[in-house]
């Protein structure tokens, strides 16, 4: 039960927060087809850490930017987008 | 070699014998390439396409390379549900075939995998809720799968403990049941299908992770493991729940996002639920365990996860709609709960097809519902191994349909894996 | 009169099986049925065999019992760990006829038929042979009989949090808890017990001058004083990511009526956790182990020492270890003739077994072989002692093959584990999250390191660590049980490993060793040295399994909490649901919400009632509600980039005051949703969307406006519930909506601001039904008298309100699309005939999807057709297109309904290549409604095809 710092309310309970996506996999409306496609349908899906983009959906509605491990769920830094 | 033909008569000389000519149900797997096969992943999948490489194709220089234990990943953690009422034809087509190969299963292993067709019946809360059943069920039959529409009285008949209050917050109104699908025991058919592969000659090796691939230019040319490199002609991935780890080691990214879904089972009790009880409105399934516990389960936790470890919320929430459909579950107790790592796919189907690596073939992407596929997706894995060529069955389900927009999306939920 | 550290002798009468028996109040329910010389208590899960206590705390492996009657019947609870109340009704389980005498005995005698995994070795043939064996190995299975009502008890939630959390009230718990509270940290103290002090209550140890449960008694109090949490009975259950612990309240026993909440799940945020949850004796492992008399020696000593009960009236004590000596003291202090003690070490030495050497034959390098049993009791055991075979006659043997700390907890939450090889046991390795253990559970059983400051007079002095009990050689017959529920013996253990299921997994699964109620507590040490030793491993390199929550099994009711009944998921309700419940309507649930689907007069069905009511719409006028529909405002100098990437369709060109339909697509280019869209000022706008997708839209513009975007000089508002929405259609609507606001109305997909009733409203000039229609957007709370006036209106010249089916019906007449049905997530705007409105410049989520080969060209592709039922006959919705009965479907009906303007049915349907097969006849067949009805592709257009009739 992740414990999310969000920078505007403090630590809150996952429960308040949504994951929406990794940070690379962010489709640009002016991206070229092909690369938007690229971004949408290949995924690292590290087995370790990796950037990802939740929103506080339940709180201050703030999208932030989660540097998180997939393996541990150890949140390393949380930045507001 | 495993002692025998398992039948009740040599469980009787075994009970003469203090059964001590038992052997080995499967050999300790040592590595000794190079191998034609090498199939990635030691769960029901990967020792399925073992066995019908072997028995099918006739391709009997076949290992299994298995991090853990075999069966340890998700076929060890789901909640047994087998059935193909899909509303997808390909879907239908692929869930069907492997459905009929479980009604085989147990005497084509020589290994009681407990198959039991005791009903799969998803439930309807409201009138739109019985059109949609409806369909589904129309659909099935018009592709030759069976499929019962049921009325609330049938539905009450079945499972006599449902609250069938009109005023329920789900009311029941019916349901759609395959009278054909059911339960298997899980660990079950990991160890059946590893016993019959080990019998063609199929090496399972055991505690061997795969750490990197070997590569002749584009070419796969077996793989790298803690004990050391192991040569094939041909390599698939069959590792759901890690696919994007695994495929990561030969530089892929794949339409897949590993996430976490937990299940449930309680203290076992004297039969009280003897079918396979869905709800899609209320997020929840559960079954009996025929030792007697209910296992059950729900929502996936919604953010991406390797952990095999969930938050108590989403235990909360299936057992609370379970409780509102049986409300005497709310006194039994809960013994365990677990979490498996599931291999969300971008369309919330598998995929079974080549990689843009030549000799390197992924099998994956089976979401929550991989357990119920395991035999046909084995013996359809096998084809694309043993021949190179997908299987009209299974070529719907190529790695490049995302690009070219041939998703086959079963809930509408698009390219977001959470969103399923 | 007994006395005991536990019970304070108010009597209380309790049933078992019907007999009446009495206790005292502190009393457990096994040590109220020792106390009355009640043995057998319990048949086993596999061979029926007679079982009696094993233990005095939740590793009770076999006493379990049914508590309660009725509804409130609670199946499978331990009787060590259930309290005695007033009128408690237990009730033994999976035996039958009787206790006694059960016939489910008969798997002793074919056990050699049935050993581990048999199950998978026979009962071939098809499923439906596999079946039939599978029913009765069902009904064998199982414990207790499933509870058969509704649960009466009522189970709530509570969030909590702390700096630290302490779990167990025993010696070290008090002192972490003590520490951390006098230290200004804000301390939770769980207990499961009923009573605090943990292994105080079953010692003679006197701590600051009085009784140790007395001094636990106090230092619960000196806690809550100081400003601490202490919640007994309580069990920390599950330990997750970023310590959050869940525990259990049991604020009654099981079967216990209750007046208030039965129990509470508590949900603990806490800085710092302290496990203080002690740890748990091993059984000894030889043949015929389970004999009802024979128990663990800190069970037995718990009787004597916290119940008063004797155990028996001849003990024999089995150690390998200190502690169990204990066992000898308090049981001769309650005159039961101490037979002998087996002591496994060759050469114990200490103050302790001096002092027994003194009292009590002790004999070393003496292990049991066997239990003896007369009926269902223990007569005697046999031993070995030295090389020499032994038996001695007792009815009670105590054991102990040495501790397993608890480390539940520290496993779940990602802890090491570290083997003590002296111990034979894992103690806590380093920790994962801030969180450490403290006592007995770190291997720490001195009572004086524990209590640093405390006094201690402990007349038989402290003890060593204690230390395992002999691997078990077998004797030829017998069953030496490891897991004592599941009835998982050494023979078992052995056979899985002869099979190759030798990955401690692989063995558990297939002997279930461990898998019962009590989770492996009590023999998981003993198989895991029993694995180790076959394997010729170290112990550690056995491998371990996983710990899993919940720590103790917990009710299901209590995971649910308040989310029963009506509160099981939230029922939204329209602001003018009163409204609508006086004019008689029907509801039916859209997602979350209720809505009307129609109004029905006496004598009309529902499809009478909503035909009725469309077919007013066309000829007259008609309000429906449409407030559930989303609706969000963006406004700000860049609110038109924001309305661009969200609309697939061109928008930049909408005038001022004037609004036109839209779509929203994914990402994968899929319709995602559709609504209207309205410039109310240059830098202003207004979206509609669904009602069902109203979360997804919310977060989808979110998403576009501050990811997509990056913080464009633009708001985007959800304004979904301050406006009603009320759509007024009809030939007669326009008229009379010009009379009620007293200007005229807005042309078509225009709008205006207006006052109604003295409300001031918002009027769209849209159409969803095909008549001329207006979406009039009231601030939600003055909408009733909006309402009133615009029904009004209608009813005057014959109109009135209509539900959902009847709009269901006119849209159909008009093809428009629903989201869910004819847009079900896998449909592009071309497929549904939108391709045309579609920007052809791109910009918008979904473009660059739209371009992928297989969306390119669309003749493989479902289209949007309409279907007309040749002979007039309903066409079941849902149903498959297909050319022939039998044949593949190359469609489906999508939705269905009566023709309003006109006679007999059509619907519209997803049908591959369908623009290109209008006049085509096919079947809409539903094999599982039994009905087949042909019926005549066709533009999905039924109505006024030249949109005359919405127009000024």
């Amino acid at each position: 039960m992740l414990l999310i710092p969000c920078p505007h309310c403090g630590p809150r309970i996952q429960e308040e927060f949504a994951y929406e996506r990794s940070a690379d996999s962010v489709v640009r409306l002016d991206d070229a087809p092909d690369v938007a496609m690229t971004a949408l349908f290949s995924r690292a899906n590290l087995r370790g850490e990796e950037a990802e983009i939740w929103v506080h959906a339940q709180g201050c509605g703030q999208w932030l930017r989660l540097t998180r491990d997939r393996m541990s769920h150890a949140i390393r830094s949380v930045e507001p987008l | 070699m495993g002692a025998g033909r398992y039948s009740a008569l040599s469980l009787l000389r075994g009970a003469l014998g203090g059964h001590r000519h038992w052997g080995r149900a499967w050999r300790a797997g040592e590595p000794r390439g190079p191998y034609d096969v090498i199939v990635i992943g030691g769960g029901g999948h990967g020792l399925a396409t073992a066995y019908y490489l072997a028995k099918d194709h006739g391709i009997r220089r076949v290992a299994v390379i298995e991090k853990g234990w075999i069966g340890g990943g998700n076929t060890g953690r789901n909640t047994t549900i087998v059935r193909s009422n899909y509303r997808q034809p390909q879907l239908q087509r692929l869930l069907e075939y492997s459905l009929k190969l479980w009604h085989g299963l147990s005497d084509e292993l020589n290994y009681n995998v407990m198959f039991s067709p005791r009903g799969a019946l998803f439930l309807g809360h409201s009138d739109a809720d019985m059109a949609r059943l409806a369909e589904r069920g129309d659909a099935l039959i018009a592709m030759g799968i069976d499929a019962d529409l049921i009325d609330r009285d049938a539905v009450a008949r079945l499972v006599p403990l449902f609250d069938m209050g009109r005023d329920a917050r789900w009311p029941i109104e019916g349901g759609l049941i395959q009278r054909r699908g059911g339960t298997a025991r899980h660990d079950a058919v990991a160890w059946g299908f590893a016993r019959a592969a080990d019998n063609l000659g199929v090496d399972i090796i055991e505690n061997c992770e795969v750490t990197g691939f070997l590569r002749e230019g584009n070419r796969v040319t077996g793989v790298r493991t803690t004990r050391g490199d192991i040569a094939a002609g041909r390599t698939g991935i069959c590792v759901a729940g890690n696919s994007g780890h695994v495929a990561g080691l030969a530089g892929l990214k794949l339409p897949i996002e590993s996430h976490t879904l937990q299940a449930w089972v309680t203290e076992p009790v004297k039969p009280m639920i003897d079918t396979v009880v869905m709800s899609q409105t209320l997020h929840c399934y559960f079954s009996q365990s025929d030792k007697g516990g209910i296992v059950g389960g729900g929502d996936p936790d919604f953010f991406p996860s390797y952990a095999q470890r969930g938050a108590p919320i989403r235990l909360e929430d299936s057992i609370a709609q379970a409780i509102s459909l049986v409300p005497a579950l709310s006194r039994l107790r809960m013994v365990r709960s677990w979490a498996g790592v599931t291999d969300m796919s971008f369309d919330g189907s598998p995929i079974i097809g080549e990689t843009p690596l030549d000799g390197l073939y992924l099998n994956g992407g089976w979401c929550y519902g991989g357990f119920k596929a395991t035999p046909g997706s084995g013996r359809l894995y096998a084809h694309l191994l043993a021949t190179g060529q997908s299987h009209p069955i299974a070529a719907p389900f190529d790695l490049a349909r995302f690009a070219q927009g041939r998703t086959i999306d079963e809930a509408g939920a698009g390219p977001m894996p959470q969103n399923r | 009169m007994r006395a005991g550290s536990g019970i304070d002798g108010e009597a209380m009468r309790f049933t078992f099986d019907g007999k009446a028996y009495w206790g005292v109040d502190g009393d457990t329910l096994a040590a109220a049925l020792m106390a009355n010389g009640v043995r057998l208590l319990a048949r086993s899960f596999k061979y029926h065999r007679p079982r009696g206590i094993m233990a005095m705390g939740v590793e009770e492996p076999s006493a379990l019992v049914t508590l309660g009657e009725g509804a409130r019947a609670e199946p499978n609870v331990r009787a060590s760990d259930v309290f005695l109340y007033p009128g408690l009704v237990a009730t033994s389980q999976n035996a039958w006829p009787s206790l006694r005498h059960d016939v489910g005995a008969v798997n002793s005698l074919v056990s050699a038929l049935i050993p581990a995994g048999f199950y998978y070795k026979t009962f071939f043939g098809p499923p439906s042979r596999w079946m039939i064996y599978e029913r009765f190995i069902r009904r064998a299975a199982g414990l207790g009989r499933p509870p058969q009502g509704a649960d009466p008890d009522r189970y709530g939630h509570r969030a909590a949090f702390c700096d630290v959390l302490v779990v167990g009230a025993g010696p070290a718990g008090l002192a972490a808890a003590l520490r951390a509270v006098e230290a200004g940290r804000r301390v939770i103290l769980v207990e499961q017990d009923a009573l605090p002090g943990g292994s105080l209550l079953r010692e003679n140890v006197t701590i600051d001058g009085v009784p140790g449960a007395k001094w636990a008694a106090r230092a619960v109090g000196r806690i809550r004083a100081a400003g601490g949490r202490v919640l007994m009975r309580t069990t920390a259950t599950g330990h997750w990511d970023d310590n959050f612990v869940t525990a259990v309240e049991r604020r009654v026993e099981p079967g216990q009526t209750s007046r208030g909440l039965a129990q509470v799940l508590w949900k603990l945020r806490c800085g710092d956790v302290i496990l203080a949850s002690g740890a748990l004796e091993r059984p000894l492992v030889f043949a015929d182990n389970d004999v009802p008399g024979i128990m663990l020696a800190g069970a037995a000593r718990a009787l004597a020492l916290r119940y008063g009960v004797a155990p028996g009236r001849r003990a024999v004590i089995a150690t390998s270890h200190d502690e169990a000596y204990r066992t000898a003291f308090a049981l001769a202090g309650l005159g039961v003739e101490i037979v002998a003690i087996l002591d496994s070490r060759v050469d114990p030495q200490g103050a302790l077994v001096n002092a027994a050497r003194a009292r009590f034959p002790v004999l070393v390098d003496a292990r049991p072989l066997r239990g003896l049993r007369r009926g269902v009791a223990l007569a005697g055991i046999d031993a070995m002692v030295g090389t020499t075979r032994r038996r001695f006659v007792a009815d009670c043997l105590a054991m102990s093959g040495g501790m397993s700390p608890v480390l539940h907890l520290h496993r779940q939450a990602g802890g090491a584990l570290d083997y003590d090889a002296a111990r034979g046991a894992f103690l806590p390795g380093a920790a994962r999250q801030r969180q450490t253990t403290v006592g007995a559970a770190a291997g720490e059983h001195d009572l004086r390191a524990i209590l640093d400051l405390s006094k201690i007079d402990d007349p038989l002095g402290p003890v060593a660590p204690a230390e395992p009990g002999p691997i078990w050689r077998g004797e030829a017959h017998g069953k030496a049980f490891v897991d004592f529920q599941n009835d998982v013996t050494t023979a078992d253990l052995a056979l899985a490993q002869r099979e190759g299921y030798v990955s401690v997994e692989h063995t558990k699964r297939y002997t279930t060793l461990g898998m019962g109620t009590d989770q492996g507590k009590l023999g998981a040490m003993v198989a895991l040295a029993q694995i180790a030793d076959e394997r010729g491993l170290p112990l550690p390199q056995a491998g371990l399994t996983m710990f899993r929550p919940p720590y103790t099994p917990v009710t299901l009711g209590a995971f649910a909490g308040p989310a029963r009944g009506d509160h099981a998921a939230p029922i939204r309700r329209l602001p003018l649901a009163e409204a609508h419940d006086d004019l008689g309507a029907l509801w039916v649930p859209a997602g979350a919400w209720m809505r009307p689907r129609a109004y029905l007069r006496p004598g009309e069905s529902l499809g009478e009632a909503s035909l009725r009511e469309a077919r007013m719409v066309r000829s007259l006028a008609g309000v429906v509600d449409v407030s559930s529909l989303a609706k969000f405002e963006i406004a700000g100098p860049d609110a038109l980039a924001v309305v661009e990437a969200v609309c697939a369709t061109p928008v930049a060109r909408l005038g001022v005051g004037r609004g036109r339909y839209t779509v929203m697509l994914r990402e994968d280019g899929m319709v995602m949703d559709d609504g209207t869209l309205w410039r109310l000022a240059e830098d202003r706008w207004l979206l509609t969307s669904s009602t069902g997708g109203a979360a997804r839209m919310a977060r989808h513009l979110s998403y576009v406006a501050d990811i997509l975007l990056a913080r464009p000089r633009a708001a985007v508002i959800n304004v979904s519930e301050h406006w009603a929405g009320l759509a007024f259609a009809g030939p007669r609507a326009a008229g009379l909506l010009a009379e009620l606001t007293g200007q005229p109305v807005p042309a078509h997909m225009g709008l205006a601001q207006a006052t109604i009733a003295g409300a001031p409203v918002r009027v769209l000039a849209a159409s969803y039904s095909g008549e001329r229609a207006f979406e009039v957007h009231v601030p939600a709370y003055r909408a009733a008298g909006v309402f009133a006036a615009l029904v009004g209106a209608a009813q005057g010249v014959g109109g009135g309100v209509y539900g959902l089916d009847a709009m269901d019906h006119l849209r159909v007449e008009k093809g428009h699309v629903v989201i869910g049905a004819e847009a079900d997530g896998r449909a592009i705007p071309a497929d549904l005939g939108l391709g045309g409105m579609v920007r052809k410049s791109g910009g918008f989520v979904g473009w660059q999807a739209l371009t992928r080969p297989a969306l390119a060209d669309c003749a493989e592709r479902r289209q949007l057709v309409g279907v007309t039922s040749i002979d007039g006959a309903p066409i079941p919705e849902g149903a498959m297109l297909v050319v022939r009965e039998g044949e593949e479907p190359v469609g489906h009906v999508t939705t269905s309904a009566p023709r309003v303007a006109g006679e007999g049915a059509i619907g519209l349907g997803l049908l591959v290549d369908g623009g290109a097969r209008h006049g085509e006849a096919l079947l809409a067949w539903s094999p599982t409604r039994k009905q087949c009805v042909s019926v005549q592709v066709g533009a999905p257009l039924f109505y006024d095809a030249e949109g005359a009739r919405y127009r000024d």
